[in-house]
């Protein structure tokens, strides 16, 4: 995620909006992101996994942290709500880089 | 006197900081946990330091013992970067299936979230309101992690 912060600018001048989705409150969210880590685009907190269940994106009891959490995934949605792009990675160590998005974004009315 | 090995003592350290930092240290940080960076270029200097050791424990004037005492070393050093390497690409793709996240050409679901003010905020509007004052062409959702 640190490279989509890192190329911001970018996704500005497309007209895209990055927003981030976790299960993490707003409070970790505040202190973890946005403080420590220096993000500026929009978090979202789902706690309760309901946003991320109607994505089929829970990964149960995930090993590291114990906990019901969010596997990685992005999606690019266009203004009429329809999913234009996605990556719904096999490993979590991968995810979606800025190029891909900016590319397919180029495909946006 | 021998004079130490110290390359094979360091580079021995260094493979097991190389491990054992990921899980203990570097998952606090987010720029260091998406992906173990740091521990893989700590292994590179391990493996280069033990290859050194390695080397020197072999010249003809060198004991058994050293030999043996280094290519243990040596060993335990390249297991432990197999262990890195099988979180990497075995346990990264420990992953349910996700066989009904929403497809290309799909409506995507609505929702209403909290965004880090605690303030309510719904898809619909995340897709309607300008983004520095020019025209939204679309939103990028990126699911994530969390840092619990």
């Amino acid at each position: 995620m640190r490279s989509f912060q890192k190329n911001l600018n970018k996704f500005n001048e497309a007209g895209i909006r990055i927003v981030g989705v976790s299960v993490d409150t707003p409070e970790q969210t505040r202190e973890y992101m946005l403080q420590k880590a220096g993000y500026t685009f929009t978090f979202l907190s789902d706690p309760k996994l309901e946003t991320i269940g109607r994505y089929d994106l829970v990964h149960a009891k995930e090993l590291a942290s114990g906990k019901d959490i969010s596997r990685p995934a992005e999606f690019l949605i266009d203004p009429s709500g329809t999913v234009r792009w996605r990556m719904v990675t096999e490993n979590f160590f991968v995810i979606a880089r800025p190029e891909q998005v900016l590319e397919a974004a180029k495909a946006l009315p | 006197m021998k004079s130490l090995n110290w390359q094979i003592w360091a580079g021995f350290v260094l493979s097991l900081v190389a491990e054992l930092s990921y899980p203990f240290l570097f998952v606090r940080w987010a720029i260091t946990r998406e992906f173990p960076w740091a521990n893989l270029v700590l292994f590179a200097i391990a493996l280069v330091l033990l290859f050194l050791g390695l080397r020197r424990a072999f010249k003809p004037d060198k004991r058994i013992v050293s030999k043996v005492f280094s290519s243990l070393a040596a060993a335990f050093g390249v297991l432990l970067l197999a262990g890195l390497l099988f979180m990497i690409l075995v346990m990264g793709s420990w992953l349910p299936r996700s066989l009904g996240a929403p497809q290309v050409g799909q409506k995507a679901p609505g929702f209403t979230l909290t965004d880090s003010n605690s303030r309510p905020v719904t898809l619909a509007q995340l897709l309607t309101e300008p983004i520095d004052n020019k025209p939204l062409k679309g939103v990028l959702l990126i699911f994530y992690r969390g840092y619990w």
